[in-house]
């Protein structure tokens, strides 16, 4: 078969299939069909691609042009002009330009803007991720042929500990150093596990290597597997995305059809199995023993640790668990080596970071930029100013785990130091950012809700703290709280934080209790006045208060 | 959906999914999801028969059927109970909620007059939550069986659930 002559992609992510992509996929395949150019013209899907204003997006390639939104009604024109003139529609090109090498969606605004640099979303929007063929021509297993080839498993293990990776799950561990543990465990066999269970609210990064770019993630699992010296590993994806899925249901299959997943990779000396398990909703197994026990078949309660999985992971036996990102780290360092990553980033910090922008801004989407850029320029450059000329009140980051941002930390570089030592943790990357329509009492309110909701209720203080302190919040909203309620969150809170089992437990309270630190005022009124300065608590009954000793209960 | 069913009927279905996925206990939530896809929900008499057709000692073995019963209950795609014909699940996440959908949760509520978790009595709907499903960047968000569905207002509700109950019939 002869090589089409234009690429023409179309996003489907499911953002895209609400704005009618599919309509958009249909109709191009109809035209192209009606040009008779269906054996020149390639038409495929793609998963995300990241910026999410101008939805859905139809890419052209080799021009590399991105248009968008585009609507049924548009392709004639698109098909007419671009793909038969050749001419490029000026009109309904999107706002993004197409990429160049590695720094990909430069934004045209101004000429001093930090740059969008991708290493792990490389391929996302490019790529067909359904064509092993395409992955092949844009650097694909380029990373493992080199690693089987060219490298020991134990240099492999020292590459990725040069580059200085960091887990990109939230708690930033090295991962060379987990690679290592898990290398010089005694036990067999070993196993490697994606963490694709993304269920941090506001967290969709990993989505977007799973659906635009999946068989760079079965090929860093490939490496990973090599390095510690396994033969069967898991992806564990969370059970709400279908398409992902099935995305990565076919980069497995075709991976093994050509014989780079299996037996004798490469020819070589080298197996390795991938499972795809999907989950069943459930937050808490994104805690790596939860999903080690969902894995086994069981409630996904996170295991008391130590041991940790690098010992005693799956099935009892050594085991890597990594997140999806931080294997889509892997295979441009080991193609590039450690001493390229280490260019982006800051001295303790390497490399770049995915995140999710959301919330009271004029673009919401996914950036990938170096570590150590600040709030402030996220906001201003890449979420393109508050909706509607709001002012920032305050940000969330990393998820509902993840610390309150005010207004007047965001200058501070993000990165993992410089967030620590704000007390600020970077977590999953997601930014929400929120103007001064949000209440600060509503929001811990919904946030703790979440952790009422999603605990796995195995040790005592997460299931009665995240309980207590959910009850504590409501009362305040509806203007029943009271200011001794306020102490017990901060003493609740560092209860759980000290004595929780995992993750949730010891998170739980971040949130609020930053708010009470940046916020108190705010909240006080809610008890004293009755007055939500937001408007948006319905502070029903007037307040009346009552110190608590002289309540009888 | 619910579709009723006779326990031969149950019986084929889980030594099919059993033989499909593999008589393991890393299949058991693999298994799980798709009896629950068929039947809507999960039957309970069917958790017994899952675990004795579970053989992979090597992996240790379920001991009693209330292991399997632990696992079904927890995860929150899973339902023990027979659900309406058209589930919605709204996210009710932090980034959902600050773009406004606790409007577009009470719209839902006001016009089905049903609250969270809760079925409607002519078993046309089910209401419940989902944890965030990563489409923030349309909040608030819904999804109407397998159907996602963002960007939305309570103006809108009314419209879109006729259309996702006329979509099915």
């Amino acid at each position: 078969m002869n090589a089409p002559r234009a690429l023409v992609l179309v996003s489907n992510d499911p953002a895209s299939v609400e704005r009618g992509s599919e309509d958009v996929f249909r109709a191009l395949q109809a035209e192209i069909r009606g040009h008779q150019l269906q054996d020149e013209i390639k038409v495929s899907t793609i998963g995300s691609v990241g910026e999410q204003d101008d939805l859905p997006l139809v890419m052209i390639y080799p021009e590399g042009v991105v248009y968008g939104p585009i609507g049924a009604d548009d392709v004639r024109l698109l098909v007419e002009e671009h793909l038969i003139q050749g001419h490029i529609v000026r009109s309904l090109v999107g706002r993004m330009r197409e990429s160049v090498g590695e720094i990909a969606w430069l934004r045209t605004r101004s000429g001093a803007l930090p740059v969008q640099q991708r290493v792990v979303l490389g391929r996302v929007g490019i790529v067909d991720p359904e064509s092993l063929d395409d992955y092949l021509i844009h650097d694909g297993y380029a990373a493992l042929g080199k690693a089987l080839f060219e490298m020991t498993p134990q240099q492999v293990i020292a590459e990725v500990d040069k580059s200085g990776l960091q887990g990109r799950g939230g708690a930033g561990f090295p991962t060379g150093r987990k690679w290592e543990f898990v290398r010089g465990a005694g036990a067999t066999p070993k196993y490697i596990i994606c963490n694709a269970d993304e269920s941090e609210p506001g967290t969709f990064k990993d989505r977007m290597v799973i659906e635009g770019d999946p068989f760079s993630l079965i090929e860093a699992m490939t490496i990973a597997a090599y390095a510690v010296g396994a033969a069967e590993g898991y992806i564990y994806i969370r059970g709400e995305y279908k398409l992902g899925y099935q995305r990565l249901e076919n980069a497995i299959q075709q991976a093994e059809e050509r014989g780079l997943l299996g037996d004798n990779i490469f020819g070589k000396d080298f197996n390795f199995h991938i499972h795809l398990h999907a989950g069943a909703g459930a937050y808490i197994c994104g805690e790596e023993t939860a999903l080690i026990e969902s894995i086994e078949g069981k409630r996904g309660q996170p295991r008391a640790r130590p041991p940790y999985p690098p010992t005693y992971g799956v099935w009892g036996k050594p085991t890597a668990v990594n997140n999806v990102e931080t294997l889509a780290n892997v295979p441009p360092i080991i193609r590039n080596g450690g001493e390229w990553y280490i260019q982006f980033g800051t001295e303790k910090s390497r490399g770049t970071k995915i995140y999710t922008i959301m919330g009271n801004v004029n673009f919401t989407g996914v950036i990938e930029v170096p570590l150590g850029i600040t709030l402030r320029e996220v906001i201003d450059i890449y979420g393109q100013g508050m909706k509607k000329g709001g002012k920032l009140k305050l940000a969330q980051t990393g998820g509902s785990s993840g610390s309150i941002v005010p207004a007047s930390l965001q200058d501070t570089p993000m990165d993992f130091e410089s967030w620590r030592k704000a007390g600020v943790s970077l977590g999953s990357g997601a930014l929400l950012i929120c103007d001064e329509h949000t209440c600060v009492v509503d929001l811990a309110r919904t946030i703790l809700n979440f952790f009422h909701y999603e605990c796995c209720a195995k040790c005592v203080p997460c299931r009665m703290g995240t309980h207590r302190l959910y009850e504590i919040m409501n009362d305040i909203s509806i203007g029943r709280g009271d200011f001794e309620s306020l102490a017990e969150i901060q003493a609740l809170g560092l209860d759980m934080e000290i004595l929780s089992n995992c993750g949730l437990g010891q998170t739980a309270s971040v949130a609020v209790r930053d708010i009470l630190k940046h916020f108190r005022a705010e909240v006080e009124e809610h008890i004293r006045d009755g007055v939500c300065r937001a408007g948006v608590c319905k502070i029903t009954t007037a307040p009346i208060y009552i110190p608590r000793e002289a309540v009888i209960r | 959906m619910n579709k009723t069913y006779t326990e031969t009927e149950l019986d084929d279905v889980i030594q099919r999914l059993v033989q499909r996925h593999g008589a393991r206990r890393a299949e058991v939530i693999p298994i799980l999801s798709e009896l629950n896809e068929t039947f809507g929900h999960i039957p309970v008499e069917a958790l017994g028969k899952i675990r004795r057709a579970i053989n992979a000692p090597e992996e240790g073995l379920f001991l009693a059927d209330s292991h399997l019963y632990a696992t079904a209950s927890f995860y929150s795609m899973f339902s023990l109970q027979p659900v309406g014909k058209h589930v919605i699940r709204f996210c009710e996440s932090a980034p959902c909620h600050v773009v406004g959908a606790r409007e577009v949760i009470e719209a839902i509520q006001d016009h089905l007059g049903i609250g969270i978790g809760e079925t409607t009595p002519d078993n046309e709907w089910t209401l419940l939550t989902t944890s965030c499903i990563g489409l923030c960047s349309v909040a608030p968000v819904i999804v109407i069986d397998d159907q996602l569905y963002g960007n939305l207002t309570p103006e809108r509700i009314p419209d879109l659930l006729a259309q996702a109950q006329g979509g099915e019939a």
